[in-house]
């Protein structure tokens, strides 16, 4: 499985590459990507890609800039997340986080709308789902230009 | 940043050893790696792109790149928080794919319908553009030409469209998306109050003791006004949530009261609890008495469809929709006496327990109840009704405009109210509230804008969904769209929007950043600049108008919609395009260009490029030489100063989070019609409604009545299409941010397990949604976060290869022409092999 989503990841920068500056090839000013820009014939049937899987390997993965909220790397079926009751501080509650291993939540969570820190998770915060999510391991349909601030900048 | 003495020595040290040994020190290891300098970011505000919350946003840039994002404290909307979308702001301008050059269909080197995609110069993008114009009207007049716009058009774009339009082609052929998003609404407000837009602002979440969601799941769709309805529900025990729908979400989560209804009975439900506030004696009779009125609105009033359509012949009213009579207060409390509880609860299928929680939530005096809805309740097809009856309830009680008690329409696009209501960029309307039928509300317009008598067209123009039949039907024939992705958006595209893009009479422009399914279908794709690529203003759900800098350059040629706009009006001479008798009357008008009219007409050319702030850059002031965004803002201010619409001085809005309007004395207005607190109520009146000229609101009775189509024995079940939290409308931003695409990456059909084991279907099953329209194939969603009773589905739109409205029906309300997307019927089979 995962050598076939390597290749399919694979396929897809290829095809980015081989694209990517298309917009000058003589007659091809802009590549079809179903998903963005609807097929050759919008109004035809064309088969559906089987839903993507969830990423569950539990690596964290590197935030495009501080202020993102890390991607959830594990499973949340099944997780309540209701006006009762609350999975995932099972594990990333400050107190829990010893035992479970699991990130605590930011600093940041703790803050009420008037920036006053509270002694747990402000309920503005309480739906943790608003921010963060899961991760399925299908490739980007269109690369991202976006440029890491550390890239940028630098005087050697 | 600074450091300290230790860490300097250590550094000092370390760098040292390292000369020592002859090697450099790894930048990794280097203390501040790249220099201090390499630290900066340029912190800057701005409104978020994406929904009618209009969150506050800090956008950091650096050597002319977003870096990143974050929610801005300064922000009352949203207090440092941001949504999974808001904090991905960073990249939606990065996909790959941007369009950086106009593409215009060309075969053999010169334009073809048929031909391929080719890059051209702006110079002949707008040559061959103003070339079908020009032979359009001079072949049928105004009426065949058109544009589709936007809630996500700026102020200035919008304004400028509407000039260009109106008084540069003398076209009413304008209207924005955000007739399929909240025309409802803003029909509703106006018969109501006179005026549109919410009396209260998001202040009423910190006061209300309840909170009911007729038909909008904010917690997916407007996630950072959910944290503060979760915020007060968690933190204020007493407080209540009843969440309404016709299937069960993620705002159901937080709900005391979760109500699942039948599609379309929505309607019963408001005039049961009507009902049940009268006969329990809890009208505010001092309220009604003084401050409302009653009146009966017309009933079998049809659907919207094509005129030949068997529903509209068959429907009474189908030719004056709008049109009600005075009752007194006895008509309608024998009128709602039908809806009891019995009766409601059986068309409904919801507990009457239930009902009757809910009902109290209304009638008790005690009880401070904010009402929130949108799609659900406009995306109706008596959605101007459905508003209404919300309305009813509120001024039953007398809750409304005080804080905490506030009956309040949200909005999905981030301009919505700014551009498409404010600015009035539908077909019948002119800026605050005014509209095209009124000669005197036309007089008014072309005295501002400085245009002569007689230019303004009286006949309101196609609506969105007509403008598809028209471009069909080969009655409208040069359209040009703006800022949204209308074939990817529109009700039944296969049958009625995408023949008329494609139809050979037509010439169909496109200005978009992103290869859309909309631009693809295009003949002329024009590259587009967006959100902090351009200055820019958005009006917000609670009135509130916020304003940004241009932080960063647009990639390649791409230009801001403001700019292609008034580009594009230095083609056409008033010769060409006005009455020769209005010409003759006003011979000084004569021999100049549209530009010259409508821009350089002495009050929107009146602040120098001078003005323009020296640390950012300003695209279209510069190419213009003259701040075009403050002489657009002021000269649009000019129609609501002094009329209940005050906007505050423009460069004001360069230094605040916006603020709410009517701004009076440089302060803004929370809540509206109530004295004290607004400063338009005479004083002595305690509540006025003086957008009614008698200053009181009407209570409507309208009864229940089914929707256009509803599931039989063939297509079986009721389809209801929406969004999802990770992505924004059509996509085309949020699918090209790789996180959002990797958290959501394709449309799906939430069904029932049981629905799906019925038709021999697992869980991401290959199927086909077949209506009487058309198809569409996808997969079987029976695990996710939307739990669908049996016999209702859910699919979402944002996904360009799985067009969802290739199947939905057009059918609109008949009074706000606004599509009802979320009731249709179709069936759903396997695809083999």
């Amino acid at each position: 499985m995962r050598s076939r989503t390597l290749l399919g990841a694979a396929l897809a920068a290829g095809l980015v590459l081989a694209f990517g500056a298309a917009v000058s090839q003589e007659g091809a000013p802009v590549k079809i990507v179903p998903r963005l820009t609807g097929t050759a014939n919008p109004m035809a049937l064309e088969r559906v890609p089987a839903l993507g899987r969830p990423v569950v390997d539990d690596v964290r993965r590197m935030r495009n800039y501080p202020e993102q909220p890390p991607v959830i790397p594990h499973a949340i079926d099944g997780y309540q997340l209701t006006l009762n009751t609350n999975r995932c501080m099972d594990c990333h509650k400050r107190e829990f986080t010893e035992g479970s291993g699991a990130p605590m939540i930011s600093v940041t969570h703790f803050q009420d709308r008037d920036g006053q820190v509270l002694s747990d998770v402000t309920p503005r915060r309480y739906f943790c789902t608003a921010c963060h999510v899961q991760q399925t391991d299908v490739a980007p349909l269109v690369q991202n230009r976006f440029q890491d601030a550390k890239d940028i900048g630098r005087k050697p | 940043m600074t450091l300290s003495r230790r860490e300097m020595l250590k550094a000092q040290a370390a760098g040292v050893a390292a000369l020592a040994a002859n090697m450099s020190v790894p930048a990794g290891a280097q203390p501040v790696s790249g220099g201090v300098d390499s630290l900066q970011i340029k912190w800057s505000k701005a409104p978020c792109r994406f929904c009618g919350t209009g969150c506050g946003v800090m956008v950091g840039v650096k050597e002319g790149k977003v870096i990143a994002t974050h929610g801005d404290m300064k922000a009352d909307v949203n207090r440092g928080l941001n949504c999974i979308k808001g904090y991905f702001l960073s990249k939606i301008m990065y996909g790959n794919d941007r369009l950086t050059q106009p593409l215009l269909r060309k075969r053999n080197g010169v334009y073809a319908k048929d031909g391929e995609f080719t890059p051209v110069s702006w110079a002949e993008a707008f040559d061959t553009m103003a070339a079908k114009a020009k032979a359009t009207l001079k072949a049928k007049g105004p009426t065949a030409l058109g544009m589709f716009g936007s809630g996500q058009w700026t102020i200035f774009e919008g304004y400028a469209a509407t000039k260009l339009m109106r008084a540069g082609f003398r076209s009413n052929n304008l209207d924005p998306n955000a007739r399929h998003c909240m025309a409802s609404a803003a029909y509703a407000f106006m018969r109501t109050f006179g005026m549109d837009e919410p009396m209260g602002c998001y202040d009423d979440f910190e006061h209300a003791d309840a909170f009911v969601l007729w038909g909008s799941n904010m917690a997916e769709m407007h996630p950072i006004l959910w944290t503060r309805v979760t915020d007060r529900r968690l933190g204020q025990p007493h407080v209540k949530v009843a969440v309404l729908s016709t299937y069960t979400h993620r705002s159901s989560d937080l709900a005391d009261i979760p109500i699942v209804f039948k599609p379309g009975t929505d309607l019963a439900i408001l005039n049961f609890i009507a009902n049940h506030i009268i006969t329990t004696g809890r009208v505010n009779k001092d309220f009604v008495g003084k401050h409302t009125t009653f009146v009966k609105g017309a009933t079998e009033i049809g659907y919207g469809l094509r005129p030949d359509d068997p529903r509209e012949v068959k429907a009474k009213k189908a030719a004056d929709p709008a049109a009600t009579t005075p009752i007194d207060f006895e008509a309608y409390a024998a009128f709602v006496k039908d809806y009891t509880l019995e009766k409601v609860a059986a068309l409904t299928g919801v507990e009457a327990g239930f009902l009757l929680q809910l009902a109290e939530l209304y009638a008790d005096p005690k009880r401070k109840v904010t009402s929130f809805w949108t799609m659900g309740f406009n995306q109706h097809v008596r959605g101007v009704w459905a508003n209404q009856l919300v309305y009813n309830l509120h001024l039953l009680t007398g809750k409304i405009s005080e804080p905490g008690n506030s009956p309040f329409s949200l909005t999905g696009q981030p301009s919505a109210c700014g551009t498409a209501r404010e600015v009035g960029t539908f077909a019948h309307r002119l800026p605050a509230d005014m509209t095209v039928v009124n000669p005197e509300h036309r007089k008014h317009t072309e005295e501002i804008w400085r245009v002569p008598h007689g230019i303004i067209p009286e006949k309101p123009g196609y609506h969105a969904v007509e403008q598809d039949r028209m471009l069909k039907d080969g009655k409208l024939n040069f359209y040009w769209i703006q800022v949204n992705n209308n074939l990817q958006a529109a009700p039944n595209s296969s049958n009625e929007t995408y023949p008329g893009y494609r139809n050979p009479e037509n010439f169909v422009v496109v200005s978009d950043a992103y290869p859309t399914v909309t631009a693809m279908a295009a003949d002329l794709i024009l590259p587009a600049a967006m959100w902090v690529e351009k200055e820019g203003a958005y009006g917000n759900a609670e009135r509130r108008t916020h304003v940004w800098h241009q932080l960063v350059d647009a990639p390649g040629e791409a230009r801001s919609d403001l700019w292609q706009l008034m580009e594009f009006s230095k083609r056409f001479t008033t010769d060409e395009v006005w009455p020769a008798e209005i010409l003759a009357a006003n011979p000084n008008y004569k021999g100049k260009t549209l530009f010259d009219v409508l821009f350089r007409n002495g009050q929107v050319d009146k602040f120098p490029l001078s003005e323009t702030a020296p640390d950012y850059a300003n695209q279209e002031s510069k190419d213009f030489g003259f701040y075009v965004h403050k002489g657009l803002f002021e000269e649009y201010a000019a129609f609501g100063r002094g009329h209940g619409h005050d906007l505050g001085p423009y460069d004001l809005y360069h230094q605040v989070r916006g603020l709410r309007w009517p701004v009076v004395d440089g302060k803004e207005t929370l809540w509206r019609y109530r004295e004290g607190l607004d400063p338009y109520v005479k004083p002595g009146k305690g509540v006025e409604f003086y957008g009614n000229k008698d200053g009181k609101a009407r209570i409507i009775a309208v009864p229940y009545e089914p929707p256009a189509e509803s599931p039989d024995n063939e297509y079986d079940l009721w389809l209801v299409t929406g969004r999802v939290l990770e992505h924004w409308h059509s996509g085309s931003m949020t699918m090209r941010v790789p996180e959002l695409y990797k958290a959501f990456p394709g449309a799906r059909c939430f069904m029932h397990p049981e629905d799906a084991r019925k038709r021999g279907l697992n869980q991401g099953a290959e199927i086909t949604v077949i209506s009487r329209r058309g198809e569409m194939r996808t997969r079987v969603e029976t695990r996710g976060r939307n739990r669908m009773p049996p016999g209702v589905v859910f699919v979402p739109w944002f996904d360009a290869s799985q067009l969802i409205n290739k199947t939905t029906l057009d059918a609109t309300d008949p009074i706000s022409k606004q599509t009802d997307f979320k009731k249709c019927a179709v069936k759903i089979v396997p695809v083999s092999g």
